[in-house]
């Protein structure tokens, strides 16, 4: 049978009926867009609190634990049969923070094909020096070219310029925080002492806000010659390796790998930060859960607006049946109804959920906490509105089915011999 | 030559609620080309009779040959494709789809049957209206016509496949004086000069009467062909 005749005959049905369907391609609509905004206000939301910790987390670290030593030299001695050691109050012995061969090491990984990059880092514990006052401090020694390209360095400068950390020596970005604390301005000179108690003059060169308070007020920035400068130490030392993979799933493996190859400690980010993969992922699932609930409500008013026209249309059904249309004809015109109210109802459910996603895109949200961040996060996913459209279409569907199922069922004889 | 339309042996029996035996032992056969109008008492089971020989009711006992092909044991896709092909239907009602113009209507089996192109099957619809005398309506909705008017839509319905027989359940049933002995002569041409097979259930007497053949049931059974 030609589907021409299928789609003629559901759109003289549709449009004789053109006031239910409307409702119920509204409905649809309505539910697809609530399901679009949802999302992607959600997963925008999702995508700036993980970027906030995500993105400047390294997906591997590398380096050296001070601990003590897990096999003490007694050990070896000892027959584990017959006697016991109790050792207490064990210290470590010799430990340093720098990381053997790190130049070496760097090296060898910037030849492995799964290494996105990588950026080597020191810190250092200083106190900032205000007046009388001595507030804790850490300053992180990097490579300003290496941050800005893996960790987005740039984007959480928020006054001055991040590459004059090489250009002007003995130069810091400090804290936003620390930077409110000490009432600096870029160009002034602060003093810190190091942890060796050496005094340091260093230059203001631009404030640096990450949106964590704690960290901002504690951390600074320098690069990493000026670090090593401040702690009297030679070029090669360094105590992170920072690395970033192009797919973060191999982290938890590489990390081990890593720390086997190198005899290192190896923190992949799965492990350090497990609980934002955990609220992203159910927040996902709520608003998964609204919009399929959305979705199901208006398919029962489908459903319900097929019956009513089964019921009206009765006498149609029997004598299409009775001048030759199968039950299999019958069904598909109405499915083809359901399908058209579910395409068309979604289809402008997902215009207007880009729509009311591009307005909450618009709406002005200044926190203080977030300086990158002017308007509400949206995302934009492709992969939402294909799920939207895939679920327009499948519930319309399965509540086209019942009735239409019930309407090649109908018995000709029974309405035609009733009359 | 193979009749038109066979019944061997045709039995049916309701069960709710008891058992009663409506059609017994119905045995008959039409030719091509005859006016048959089958006639009895009301609840004799004349229409039960018909609606078997019309395919859409499956449920009774015997054989029912159409054109020479057994109708039993055919899915209902294969009895819908005969209804299709090879019946044209006349209900007392008109049936008619208020969602299509005048001329779709007739179009509908013809596009179902899908045998023709679409200009085809058009040119053929007006034709039969033609015929029907209600060539001036075709593009108006069927509620803007006149009960005669509709009922003629129907019988130009039945008549878009050139069907092996028309088959009318009290087609005048709901017509006036006039407007019956209307559809009567219409059937009566279409009878006598395009050879179409008829057979027509009424309890008009003068309709039945006035037909090349009358079979006649009582309770039932057919007592006179």
């Amino acid at each position: 049978m030609k589907i021409n005749l299928v789609f003629d005959i559901a759109k003289s049905l549709l449009i004789a009926r053109w006031k239910q369907t409307l409702v119920a391609a509204v409905g649809v609509t309505f539910s697809i867009t609530m399901f679009i905004t949802l999302l992607g206000f959600m997963n925008g939301l999702n995508e700036l609190l993980d970027g906030l910790i995500l993105n400047r987390t390294p997906h591997i670290r590398l380096f050296n634990e001070i601990k003590p030593s897990e096999n003490q030299p007694i050990n070896k001695n000892l027959d584990t049969t017959k006697e016991y050691n109790f050792i207490q109050s064990i210290k470590p012995n010799g430990g340093r923070l720098s990381i053997y061969n790190a130049i070496p090491i760097i090296n060898k990984l910037k030849q492995d094909k799964l290494v996105l990059g990588i950026s080597p880092k020191l810190s250092a514990q200083v106190f900032y020096n205000v007046g009388e006052t001595d507030l804790n401090g850490v300053i992180n020694g990097i490579n300003v070219q290496d941050e800005q390209k893996l960790f987005s360095f740039d984007t959480y400068v928020i006054a001055g310029n991040c590459n004059d950390l090489n250009i002007v020596p003995n130069s810091i970005i400090l804290g936003k925080g620390a930077a409110d604390k000490m009432l600096t301005s870029i160009g002034d000179i602060i003093q810190v002492t190091t942890s060796k108690g050496e005094r340091v003059k260093l230059k203001v060169v631009g404030f640096f806000q990450s949106g964590i308070q704690d960290i901002d007020k504690i951390q600074s920035y320098c690069s990493i010659e000026t670090t090593q400068k401040l702690l009297g130490v030679t070029s090669n030392y360094i105590t992170d390796i920072q690395i970033k993979l192009f797919e973060l799933n191999k982290a938890p493996k590489l990390a081990k790998y890593y720390s086997k190859l190198f005899n290192i400690e190896a923190v992949d980010i799965q492990t350090a930060n497990a609980q934002f993969e955990t609220g992203s992922s159910i927040r996902t699932l709520i608003s998964y859960a609204v919009g399929i609930t959305l979705l199901i409500v208006a398919g029962f008013g489908i459903y319900n607006i097929l019956n009513m026209m089964i019921y009206e249309k009765m006498d149609s059904i029997a004598i299409l049946k009775a001048t030759g249309f199968s039950g299999k004809d019958v069904k598909n015109i109405f499915i083809t109804i359901a399908l058209s109210i579910g395409i068309f109802g979604g289809f402008f459910g997902l215009v207007f959920g880009f729509g009311l996603t591009s307005i909450i895109d618009q709406i002005p949200f200044n926190t203080a906490a977030l300086p990158t961040i002017k308007t509400y996060p949206v995302s934009y996913n492709p992969f939402y509105y294909v799920i939207g459209a895939l679920f327009s279409i499948a519930t319309t569907y399965l509540a086209g089915l019942f009735p239409a199922k019930k309407a090649s069922k109908i018995d000709p004889v029974i309405i035609i011999r009733g009359k | 030559m193979t009749p038109s339309l066979e019944a061997k042996l045709i039995q049916k029996e309701f069960h709710d609620p008891v058992t009663i035996q409506v059609l017994k032992d119905i045995n008959f056969k039409i030719e091509k080309g005859e006016f048959v109008s089958l006639t009895g008492k009301s609840g004799c089971g004349k229409s039960t009779l018909l609606y078997i020989l019309s395919t859409m009711d499956t449920d009774y006992t015997g054989d029912l040959y159409i054109d020479g092909v057994a109708m039993k044991n055919k899915t209902e896709q294969e009895l819908a494709k005969v209804r299709n092909e090879k019946i044209g239907f006349v209900f007392q009602f008109h049936y008619l789809l208020n969602e299509f113009s005048v001329l779709k209507n007739v179009m509908l089996p013809g596009l179902k049957l899908n045998k023709f192109s679409l200009q085809e099957i058009e040119y053929r619809a007006m034709e039969k209206l033609r015929i029907l005398g209600i060539e001036k309506e075709a593009l108006k909705l069927p509620n803007q016509l006149s009960g005669g008017q509709k009922q003629r839509v129907a019988i130009a319905r039945s008549l878009i496949n050139d069907p092996l027989i028309i088959m009318g359940d009290e087609p005048t049933g709901n017509l006036d004086k006039k407007n019956s002995l209307n559809v009567f002569e219409i059937f009566k041409e279409l009878a006598h000069e395009f050879k179409q097979t008829l057979l027509i259930v009424t309890h008009d007497q003068e309709f039945a009467k006035n037909c090349d053949r009358i079979i006649e049931m009582e309770d039932g059974r057919i007592i006179s062909t």
